[in-house]
């Protein structure tokens, strides 16, 4: 069966099981593989892509849930507030093992682009559902409000 | 995209060798480049040694023998030998070492492998000789061309410069004529208040931009063409074994190819992972568990508590401590739990094995390549020099992808050889529910302490004895028990710098059917803990402030003086007590030569619910290569240690473990985290590393600041357990 659905702003169909996460839809039937697997069960954010603009667990979503949809994944992050997020990631060396950095930034350009002066209660709020065992939290929360200054100016 | 133009895309990520491009200058993009010929264009690159490669398109390619897991070890590793060569780091890339223990052993294990924190301490000398005389041959290289002295010549970022003052080379333009002339025996090295690169505080890391677009490679996002994407059903309980299973059912889900026994128990073959996984689900499996582990986590405390009242074998005798007992003006005693730990890094364990008659292709975010090959070797029937590994960005392992018997390397190679060994390639791929469930948890521990105090309230005995399972007994690793001593059980506790007369340190080793590992920071994971605390008690019984107190007994030890001193000062230490339900604590430690202190700050609300909301660090990890990646491997060692504090836990029932995920098994989140400030000490001596010593004095110093705060001590770990209610 056939599912097709806007991935990275182009209409795309992937001939795949509908009951497949848009996880793995994504990295083995689109070749997409900037969106990481961490848990299988939405806890811990690693596979976080936006659906029609908001930020989504995608390894709980089953593909024929997004037939139809505007679906983005960190290949397709375009726009301002994604490139002040990435450029205040790299700025603030964020990364450490990197694995759930995809996952992270795609929660925080959805944070930024819902609310472009968010607060520490905010981050919390928004991000609190994306685990990194790195523990690169600082940094993140740094990285954030030093993007949406960038924004503001 | 069509799932033809996916396979295409495949075909040309097979070539891929693991190559990040990076620059000092920010710039938000790119990292693998494609497979190049070494030294691109432009003839043969110079190879001076196995570290470096220069090619006449000016490209410097530096050789990583470590695996790069978050620590850094990529970026400290191209600082050293680029400082040495004088290199223009626009140029440098990273590559991983192959599988090499001739050229690529790690000098403080004579194998090839990544952990105890060794990365920069074992290759600093190393690759700074490797820098210098890649310098040093293209240095004469021009001294011959140019008729000139070498010591007249000056480099600087990749350039060499006549003494005329006008007259310039580039590397990539004397690699042939460098090639061609012999290696220098001896080199001299730079004079370290020469260094440009060491110690620069902006120097961002090699592998950032790749980790900040999604283009960062793990094994995770290997593609091979045909490849096929294993899950395996594992016996429930430690010990078990397959009797008999039905395949037939998950034969039946779509894209299943194979279903095969291996010997950690069945393993479902499909096209992909969904298929696998649910193929894994249909599966049913009867399982043998005559030699399976069947207590509680309990159970085995309640062992262990008993077994702490009975002499163990000795890990450090100093003096006579049952005299300065007997004769103490004042006793103390305590007792501490430890759970096991999962390592639960961010990518769950996963390999890629592609297997024929006569080789084997690993492709694995590898830690132990050695002692990989070799496992690899034995369940292929190969020898080790037919198995080559490809090492990958690990997404974290803490420990976990070090394991002597390489258990997910081996299931992987040992499914490659069940489905026929064809050459297929094939992705072993464990689910985060394998992970929590599979084994090699850091050991639970219970240890009992004693000590004593003179009538001057001097610390004249204390006594540290120590129950839980060996780490590298009855492995490939158990050389290292030395005298009924895993060094890895009591290191933190045996070798404490405090100035006490009387010492005496005991560890008695158990046995259960709990496979156990290594979790960053090893031995000081729980060690520290009880040392650090139990001192804390030691203070406050002696009625003296507990950083002053530290200070008398760590006159003799400059560098643990060091750290204590500069946390407590940032910290404002002396600055007096905080507003009611707040705490201040301290606690020091070295772990793997690094010297850490830490000041933690925290609020206990009316449910005794724990914040933290500050901790302070100081760390002396000699000299600092790159002072931002030593800060962030504090800050990350804080939250990680952090979370195991408060929540972590693997609990066993009945030998089934407790936990299955993030909901059961809990760690750090952001609005956990607390404001970090970090220290270095500038320091000359020799690096040591940073990856895993923020770890150590993170749990005790927060439970001194919890009794601080409350008057409380806590002795049960995690903090979240009921006992703590």
């Amino acid at each position: 069966m056939s599912i097709t659905f806007t991935l990275n702003g182009q209409s795309t169909t992937l001939d795949a099981d509908p009951s497949m996460p848009v996880l793995w839809a994504l990295r083995e039937f689109a070749g997409l593989t900037g969106t990481k697997f961490g848990c299988g069960m939405a806890l811990c954010g690693a596979c976080t892509v936006h659906v029609e603009g908001q930020p989504v667990r995608s390894c709980s979503l089953p593909l024929s849930a997004v037939a139809g949809k505007q679906v983005t994944s960190i290949e397709g992050l375009q726009g301002k507030p994604a490139q002040a997020v990435q450029a205040a990631w790299i700025r603030r060396q964020v990364p450490q093992c990197g694995y759930c950095q995809s996952g992270q930034i795609m929660s925080a350009v959805a944070l930024l682009e819902s609310n472009p002066s968010p607060t520490d209660a905010d981050i919390d709020t928004a991000m609190s559902g994306n685990i990194c065992r790195c523990a690169t939290y600082v940094r993140i929360r740094a990285a954030i409000h030093e993007a949406a200054e960038a924004l503001r100016r | 995209m069509s799932r033809r133009s996916f396979l295409k895309g495949a075909g040309t990520l097979t070539a891929l060798s693991l190559t990040i491009g990076f620059e000092w200058t920010v710039r938000p993009r790119l990292a693998f480049a494609k497979s190049v010929a070494p030294g691109g264009t432009g003839g043969a690159p110079f190879v001076p040694n196995a570290f470096v490669r220069i090619g006449a398109d000016h490209r410097i390619t530096i050789i990583a023998k470590h695996l790069e897991m978050g620590q850094g070890s990529y970026t400290g590793i191209a600082t050293v030998l680029a400082e040495e060569l004088d290199a223009d780091w626009t140029q440098i890339s990273v590559e991983s070492a192959p599988a090499d223990v001739k050229r690529y052993a790690n000098l403080a294990f004579g194998m090839q492998g990544t952990g105890g924190s060794s990365a920069m301490a074992n290759s600093w000398m190393q690759l700074r000789e490797a820098g210098a005389k890649a310098r040093a041959m293209l240095v004469a290289a021009a001294a011959a061309q140019w008729h000139v002295p070498a010591d007249e010549i000056k480099v600087q970022r990749s350039i060499l410069y006549h003494p005329d003052g006008r007259t310039q080379a580039s590397f990539g333009s004397l690699v042939a004529h460098a090639a061609a002339l012999p290696v220098p025996e001896k080199v001299s090295l730079k004079d370290p208040k020469d260094f440009s690169l060491i110690g620069r505080t902006d120097s961002p890391r090699v592998d950032v931009p790749a980790k900040c677009d999604g283009t960062a490679q793990f094994t995770l996002d290997m593609r091979l063409p045909g490849m096929l994407v294993a899950v395996i059903k594992r016996p429930p309980r430690f010990g078990g074994t397959v009797r008999s299973f039905d395949a037939v059912p998950a034969l039946a889900v779509p894209g299943v190819v194979k279903v095969v026994q291996v010997p950690r128990g069945v393993a479902v073959i499909a096209k992909n992972f969904w298929a696998a996984r649910q193929g894994r689900e249909a599966l049913t499996v009867e399982w043998d568990e005559t030699h399976a582990e069947k207590r509680s986590s309990a159970d085995i405390m309640a062992e262990y508590r008993a077994l702490a009242d009975k002499p163990g074998v000795p890990a450090r005798q100093q003096g006579d401590t049952a005299t300065a007992i007997g004769k103490a003006a004042q006793k103390l005693s305590a007792s501490y739990e430890f759970p096991y730990l999962a390592h639960a890094p961010m990518e769950p364990l996963d390999a890629v094995v592609k297997l024929t008659a006569t080789s084997c292709e690993i492709w694995a975010g590898d830690q132990f390549q050695t002692l990989d090959q070799a496992n690899a070797a034995r369940t292929a029937g190969l020898d080790p020099n037919q198995v080559s590994i490809h090492t990958l960005y690990a997404g974290g392992s803490f420990g976990r992808r070090a394991n002597s018997g390489s258990d997910y390397i081996v299931e992987a190679v040992s499914v490659a050889k069940a489905h026929g060994a064809d050459g297929t390639p094939i992705k072993l791929q464990w689910t985060r529910e394998d992970d929590l469930h599979g084994g090699l948890y850091r050991p639970m521990y219970f240890h009992k302490m004693e000590a004593a105090l003179n009538a001057q309230q001097e610390l004249t005995g204390w006594r540290h004895v120590i129950v839980g399972q060996s780490i590298v007994g009855g492995t490939a690793l158990s050389a290292m028990v030395v005298k009924g001593i895993d060094p890895t059980s009591v290191e933190g506790a045996s070798t404490i710098s405090y100035d006490i007369p009387n010492i005496d340190v005991q560890l008695t080793t158990t046995q259960t059917g709990v496979p156990v590992l290594w979790w960053r920071v090893v031995g000081s994971s729980h060690t520290v803990f009880a040392v650090e605390t139990f001192i804390d008690e030691a203070a406050h019984a002696a009625g003296q402030d507990a950083y002053a107190f530290r200070r008398k007994l760590l006159s003799k030890e400059p560098r643990m003086l060091g750290v204590l001193d500069l946390a407590a000062q940032k910290a404002g230490w002396s600055s007096g007590p905080l507003p009611k339900g707040r705490g201040r604590g301290i606690a020091v430690a070295e772990a793997f030569k690094t010297f850490v202190a830490q000041v933690a700050e925290v609020t206990v609300d009316e449910h005794g619910q724990v914040r933290v909301d500050r901790v302070v660090c100081a760390v002396d990890c000699g000299t600092p290569i790159n002072p931002d990646v030593i800060v962030a491997q504090m800050e990350g060692g804080i939250g990680f240690g952090l979370g195991a504090v408060l929540y972590g836990a693997i609990t066993l029932k009945d030998g089934f473990i407790e936990q299955d995920n993030f909901n059961s098994y809990r760690v750090l989140r952001m609005n956990e985290m607390p404001r970090v400030e970090v220290h270095i000490v500038p320091s000359g001596e020799a690096p040591t590393g940073v990856g895993e010593p923020g770890v150590a004095p993170l749990g005790p110093a927060v439970a001194n600041a919890v009794f601080s705060a409350t008057g409380r001590r806590m002795r049960i770990l995690p903090f979240s357990r009921e006992e703590n209610a």
